[in-house]
């Protein structure tokens, strides 16, 4: 398909009022804001999947017989939870990144986790850490009586977690994971502060180089309305499909 | 809906169009009223502009900034900027005056007023680990490379040359950057690196590249005020600086490499005064 009488009317539109999308007929802003739109997609979708991962394989150790393992998970909880993430990203990427360097080929240094592999482990751990509280709070709200009839039927504690409890809770906690989620994925943009070529990072050198910060702040606005919009509608959709009629809500 | 989100876009647009109309006010007047000149110069330039062990910014361009303040006698404050906000702290009125390590192009004069003559030249070079064993600007295709954001020249290396950037915010994540081994080379102003260079912790690292896109540093006003009282007052300081050799005097106190640039303005400078 040829685009080329679209991307035309866009430096037409330069041309007579000053509004200057470059992101449209110039191929090589083209090319990296498209390019940054689908690192910013990649970044979210990982950390989204992670991070729930992360919320109920901790709820379920949050449970766990053995103090220390209780403990630990207590810290991380702590540690994640009360720490901005800009600082925990620098952390990662320039603490931890020198630790895990390693001298390779001809000699040179070279890290061995990238800056996109730095982003996803630390924004999937400082949102788990959310999901895990999220999970507790719908755990909790599983009536006792419950649990114990599974136990009477026999089944094993992760059985019943994963086939009574969990089912039960992740619909109490929906409403509440819902929002940690879309904080989720607005927060992906600090991770140009590692460069991690995102979209926010890539407008940033768009509007250096062509100098539309208006214009570049306003596209950014409208793709992350439309991202976060697509995450809010996939969640209630979700929320609806997974009703059972009579017990929450 | 689509027609309703298109025209909430054009809205914001316009609105963002409008809150850059120019302010009426007078720079000049403004500074002799306040009593204080405030210029963003940059902070994590060294020599050009660089935190002193007690915290205060010094350099080149702060020197520059001092002159400025003496001359209108005034109190001097100096704004620390970084390359992506520095046109935006003029446009808004937070600095009165730039000299932040800017180089002079055709679509910046679009935006705000840079002052002839320049004041300073710098060109792009790289500054890798020897291992790396860089001979030319075509070896760094395809490799990654650590840069400052807002660069000029970023964009044009990237497309000339298909090195793939991984750009930072300040000269000290990126120096971390390349010490860690996050890119193979630091792509910036060669003036940057001089100084590094003759740094014992960075004997490992070398320029060897030829330097290209070569272009002068201009100090700015805000764009509207070019041709006014505070433009013609800045053209005038800039044309002493080069008649009297203070910028040469002030390179050689700050012990940056001699520049072609600055003594062949010297000597044009003279040269128009006989």
């Amino acid at each position: 398909m040829d685009f080329s009488p679209l991307w035309d009317w866009f430096r037409w539109l330069n041309g007579a009022t000053g509004i200057k999308l470059t992101i449209f007929y110039d191929s090589f802003d083209r090319w990296r804001f498209f390019y940054g739109f689908l690192t910013s997609v990649r970044l979210q979708a990982t950390c989204l999947a992670l991070s729930v991962v992360v919320g109920v394989v901790g709820a379920w150790l949050q449970g766990a017989r053995s103090r220390i393992l209780r403990g630990a998970l207590q810290g991380y909880i702590q540690f994640f939870r009360n720490t901005p993430p800009l600082v925990q990203l620098y952390f990662f990427y320039f603490a931890l990144g020198y630790v895990l360097s390693v001298e390779g080929d001809g000699g040179l240094r070279q890290t061995l986790v990238s800056s996109f592999a730095w982003a996803v482990i630390c924004l999937s751990l400082y949102a788990g850490a959310f999901n895990i509280e999220i999970f507790r709070a719908g755990i909790e709200a599983v009536p006792k009586e419950t649990v114990e009839a599974a136990e009477a039927l026999g089944y094993s504690r992760l059985g019943a977690y994963v086939y009574i409890v969990l089912p039960l809770a992740f619909r109490i906690s929906l409403p509440a994971l819902n929002n940690n989620l879309v904080n989720l994925v607005k927060t992906t943009t600090i991770s140009y502060a590692i460069a991690v070529p995102e979209m926010l990072y890539v407008a940033n050198q768009i509007w250096s180089d062509e100098v539309n910060v208006p214009e570049m702040m306003n596209v950014l606005l409208i793709a992350y309305v439309s991202l976060v919009g697509v995450v809010v509608l996939v969640m209630n959709k979700w929320e609806r499909a997974l009703r059972v009629p009579g017990y929450v809500s | 809906m689509l027609k309703r989100l298109l025209g909430i876009g054009v809205f914001a647009l316009a609105a963002a169009a409008w809150v850059q109309a120019p302010a009426a006010a007078q720079t000049l007047d403004k500074i002799k009223q306040r009593g204080v000149i405030v210029v963003g110069t940059k902070a994590d330039y060294k020599p050009f502009g660089f935190r002193d062990p007690s915290g205060k910014i010094v350099g080149f361009e702060p020197d520059m900034a001092e002159d400025v303040a003496k001359k209108l006698g005034v109190k001097l404050e100096i704004e620390p900027v970084v390359s992506s906000n520095r046109m935006q702290f003029l446009q808004q009125g937070k600095i009165d005056l730039m000299i932040a390590t800017m180089n002079d192009k055709p679509d910046r004069r679009t935006v705000v007023g840079i002052i002839e003559p320049l004041y300073y030249a710098s060109g792009v070079n790289v500054l890798a680990a020897k291992k790396a064993g860089l001979k030319t600007w075509e070896q760094l295709k395809g490799k990654k490379v650590c840069g400052i954001q807002g660069a000029w020249y970023n964009k044009p290396v990237a497309e000339k040359y298909g090195a793939e950037f991984l750009n930072f915010v300040g000269q000290a994540e990126t120096e971390t950057a390349l010490l860690q081994g996050n890119c193979v080379g630091w792509v910036y102003d060669d003036t940057a690196f001089a100084e590094r260079l003759a740094d014992a912790k960075w004997k490992d690292f070398e320029m060897k590249l030829p330097t290209i896109m070569e272009e002068p540093w201009g100090l700015a006003v805000k764009l509207e005020e070019r041709e006014g009282p505070w433009g013609k007052f800045m053209t005038q300081l800039s044309q002493e600086w080069h008649k009297t050799g203070r910028l040469i005097e002030l390179e050689k106190k700050w012990k940056i490499p001699a520049s072609a640039f600055l003594k062949k303005m010297n000597e044009e400078a003279k040269k128009a005064k006989s």
